[in-house]
């Protein structure tokens, strides 16, 4: 029955965890839809068959008797439909909460889009481009951003889609449930090769995609619905550098460590160590979780998220760090972020704050307790 | 009823094309914007069809992928702007609302004038920029795409400034024309449906314009100058920008579809020949959706990186916009329940409006719930459902009112027969184009395509087929009114027998629409009274 319907409603399979309860909702506002449609117009043609002017025995020029529809008929029409559509809401807005809360297991990708191709980089540093290898049965949490305009990343059998923004990150999320291969359409109009700007995911069984990470040569998947020229026989690189690694050199190459630390000991600027995660006080007493974005945005507009206690000093990174870049030196940040994971204080901030940096005074705040060690957070 | 007036109708008072061109009558003024917007809607047309046939197959037929993003944006520029938004308002609204509060003119006729001239200029400089230099953005300009395409975004931009200002003062002028100008007797409540509808349109226009105006010149500046405001690359916010932009074109959704509303409740009391099942639920709930309107934009920014609780909000805000337009849906077909119908033409166009408003209608719904938008945002279902609205909503509407006031403006009837079958074939062709783009929507096709994967073929085919015979029943439908205009019979002064007030002056209307001052003692849907009765209680003699 289920099959029936998708089939009838032109719905591609459902490849995902997500797609057969948003298919469920879709079933029965498209229900209400049609048969809301039919009846009005049906309706409307038998009043006008029933009380044609020849029937009823009217002359244009005659004066009808005045009706007045009562008031209660429209009310209990009127409350019916809204109760109808606070119930798609109230469906819609859960399902909608469970695709933008990725499972805490998920598996990290890095994926940057730009006209017009999609790359894709895994914290082991492996890389692809247009092919996004994924196992099966294990939550995939896309970190995306943009080098150009604004993309939009879909995955039709999985019911998925984000923007891939430009100077921020999002993220979209899925768990396939079968192995196989899914085009990625990109949505948000992008320029002339638009249409052009298609990908695939590889959803491979543990034992290939354990065989893929180690290098192995891209595994062959029955029904490959694009083949972009250029996209599907990409070799991929036999030596990944972790991120991680990565992100050390790049942190020491364009100066980061002359002000952050990595040991959790605050210097000019907060500590790399410790930080990720944690609830950080802003210089205008609102607090922040330091998470991806607000990291990635403080490389891009420092004086935007000033933390509390440090001065403003920081120049951006605007223009020279590429979106890779910036993933890795995030990425590094994550490593070395305090294992207690929600509850950890922000950092304290520097034993000497400068004079033309008061502290500012927050009344109502939470205060952190002094100088708790983060030092020994590190891995 | 007044068969012969005394004085020459407004058509014959004064000819030339300098009394044409400088006139101040708003009857004259209307019909130039409705010849205007026929004129952009067959051009529009012509890019659709341009689309539509290069759709056919996924590999280049016509042309190549730069032509077909000019081709789309020209497409959605033309339509939204040069059509949609002037048709009913700036048009009918122009030739009928002023008799239908028993005013000479409106309050401002000069300013009418101008309207038009700003409107045409504005139409040139934006038809110019697109056709000359080439705008491959899409008509909604995002941001940093906008910023940065090598193409003439600023100029058209221009264009569309210069049109908004025309929207501003045509709606300023209906306002004080509603509120200082209505006949001595008339309520408020005696008005009839479409001048409320007018007013609400024209609230919108002069609250929700400027801020696109804004927009456009943010969008130029970085264009041109490089300030970067939606930039990313040099601080700015390109959701910033969508935030802007919605905030004015989604109520602009509303101008197009609130006039198309008051046609549709003056053709249903006309035709079922009764009062409306309930005035005053239609009247204010145009006022409702001109308000609820400015609070819904959000809903275009699900898959932006909108947090939970902002898209929770926006959905439940949107489904408010339904529920008004619910309660006129169900009012129309409550006013045919306990009638004495008369079948023509415009009720016809009204059934092919009824079920595609409803449909477009809720699945606008069904794009609001969160969770469904996501899997549909930026794919043709998305396509299929303001198609639904603009074309089997407004379009149908706009042909309705064609037909339904070609009596009062040329003073000639149609043929009835070739009427019905013409607006059977735009319901024809129009489901057979855009239905099939609902099951494209849901296989995942995105929007704005030059190519798409084999699957999408046959679906593509359809749709294409069915958007030649829309295009036809299109040409065959004016055709029949031009065919009309010339050799038509004479048109009584009230063919269809209403009781609405611009059916109380001669066909056509003499230049000041009524012989003497018009005074009225009843209200615009008083079918209880007789003919006789009503017309000697709104006379103007």
């Amino acid at each position: 029955m289920n099959e029936i319907v998708r089939e009838m409603l032109a719905l591609p399979p459902q490849a995902s965890t997500v797609a057969a309860e948003i298919d469920l909702l879709h079933f029965w506002v498209i229900g209400v839809t049609m048969f809301g449609a039919t009846m009005i117009a049906a309706l409307a043609l038998w009043f006008t068959v029933r009380y044609r002017a020849s029937r009823v025995g009217g002359k244009p020029s005659d004066a009808v008797e005045r009706v007045q529809t009562p008031a209660r008929i429209e009310i209990g029409l009127i409350a019916l439909l809204v109760l109808l559509f606070l119930s798609w809401w109230v469906v819609g807005a859960r399902q909608y909460s469970r695709l933008q809360t990725p499972p805490d297991d998920a598996l990290e990708i890095w994926v940057v889009a730009k006209q017009w191709m999609w790359k894709f980089t895994d914290a082991e540093g492996n890389e692809s481009e247009s092919r996004l290898f994924v196992p099966v049965g294990q939550p995939v949490k896309l970190v995306m951003t943009s080098r150009d305009v604004i993309h939009s990343f879909y995955v039709p059998d999985f019911r998925v889609k984000m923007d891939v923004v430009p100077g921020r990150y999002t993220t979209v999320w899925f768990e396939a449930t079968a192995t196989g291969s899914y085009p990625i359409l990109c949505t948000e109009y992008c320029g002339t090769e638009h249409s052009g700007m298609r990908g695939e995911v590889v959803v491979l069984s543990p034992t290939e995609y354990a065989r893929w990470l180690r290098g192995g040569k891209a595994p062959q998947i029955a029904g490959i619905v694009y083949r972009e020229p250029g996209a599907a026989e990409r070799e991929i690189p036999r030596e990944s550098i972790e991120l991680v690694d990565q992100g050390e050199r790049i942190a020491a190459r364009e100066g980061c460590l002359r002000c952050h630390t990595t040991d959790g000991s605050p210097h000019i600027g907060p500590s790399f160590a410790g930080l990720y995660d944690t609830l950080v006080t802003m210089q205008d007493g609102s607090v922040v979780r330091a998470d991806e974005a607000y990291l990635t945005a403080s490389m891009m507009d420092p004086r935007e998220h000033i933390h509390a206690g440090f001065p403003p000093v920081m120049p951006s990174y605007r223009g020279r760090l590429d979106p890779g870049e910036t993933a890795a030196l995030v990425e590094l940040i994550r490593e070395l972020a305090p294992h207690e994971r929600w509850d950890t204080p922000a950092q304290t901030p520097s034993p000497k704050p400068d004079d033309r940096y008061p502290e500012p005074d927050a009344p109502g705040l939470p205060t952190y307790p002094p100088t708790r060690g983060v030092a020994g957070a590190i891995k | 009823m007044i068969e012969v007036s005394p004085v020459p109708s407004f058509l014959a008072a004064k000819t030339g094309p300098r009394a044409w061109l400088l006139t101040r009558d708003h009857k004259r003024i209307g019909l130039m914007f409705l010849f205007a917007t026929v004129a952009f809607l067959f051009l529009g047309g012509a890019f659709a069809m341009l689309l539509r046939t290069e759709l056919v197959r996924p590999e280049r037929d016509l042309f190549d992928a730069t032509m077909y993003n000019r081709l789309f944006t020209m497409h959605g520029v033309v339509m939204v702007f040069l059509f949609m938004i002037p048709s009913i308002p700036a048009g009918f609204g122009n030739f009928v609302l002023p008799i239908m509060i028993g005013a000479r003119d409106v309050a401002f006729p000069r300013l009418n004038l101008a309207s038009f001239y700003i409107y045409l200029i504005g139409a040139f400089v934006t038809l110019g920029s697109l056709v000359g230099g080439g705008v491959d953005t899409g008509w909604t300009f995002y941001t940093p795409y906008s910023s940065t395409s090598p193409t003439a975004v600023a100029p058209t931009a221009i264009g569309i400034f210069i049109i908004g200002i025309s929207s501003i003062i045509t709606g300023i002028n209906f306002i004080t024309t509603v509120h200082t100008m209505r006949a001595k007797g008339m309520r408020w409540h005696d008005m009839p449906l479409f001048v409320w509808s007018i007013y609400a349109t024209s609230i919108i226009q002069v609250l929700a314009t400027p801020v696109l105006g804004l927009t456009l010149v943010l969008v130029g500046l970085d264009h041109v100058l490089g300030i970067g405001l939606f930039d990313p690359r040099v601080g700015g916010d390109p959701v910033l920008y969508q935030h802007l932009f919605w905030f004015y074109s989604h109520p602009a959704v509303y101008i197009m579809i609130l006039p198309a509303m008051g046609v549709i409740s003056e053709i249903v009391c006309t035709f079922a020949h009764r009062n409306p099942a309930s005035y005053r639920a239609i009247a204010y709930s145009s006022l409702g959706i001109a308000f609820v309107g400015f609070l819904t934009w959000g809903h275009h920014l699900f898959v932006s990186g909108m947090s939970e609780t902002d898209a929770a909000i926006f959905g439940v805000l949107s489904m408010f916009v339904a529920v008004f337009s619910a309660i006129k849906v169900f009012t129309w077909t409550g006013t045919l329940y306990r009638a004495s119908i008369r079948l023509g033409t415009p009720l016809g166009y009204l059934f092919a409006f009824l079920f595609l408003f409803v449909f477009g209608g809720m699945t606008g719904v069904a794009v609001a719930t969160q969770s469904l938008d996501v899997p549909w945002h930026d794919t043709y279902f998305v396509v299929a459902h303001f198609h639904f609205i603009m074309v089997g909503g407004t379009t149908t509407a706009f042909l309705a009112a064609w037909h339904y006031w070609f009596p009062k403006m040329f003073g000639r009837m149609y043929d009835e027969r070739v009427g019905l079958l013409t607006a059977a074939l735009v319901f024809g062709g129009f489901f057979m184009t855009f239905f099939p783009q609902f099951l494209l929507g849901n296989a995942g096709m995105p929007r704005r395509y030059y190519s798409y994967p084999d699957q999408y073929q046959a679906l593509h085919v359809l749709s294409t087929g069915g958007s030649w015979a829309l295009g036809l029943a299109m040409l065959l439908a004016f055709g029949q009114l031009v065919v009309a205009w010339r050799k038509g019979p004479r048109a009584p002064a009230n063919p269809w027998h209403s009781r609405s007030f611009e059916w109380s002056t001669s066909s056509p209307p003499p230049e000041h629409n009524f012989v003497g001052p018009f005074v009225v003692r009843r209200g615009a849907y008083d079918y209880d009274l007789t003919q006789e009765e009503a017309d000697a209680r709104s006379t103007d003699r």
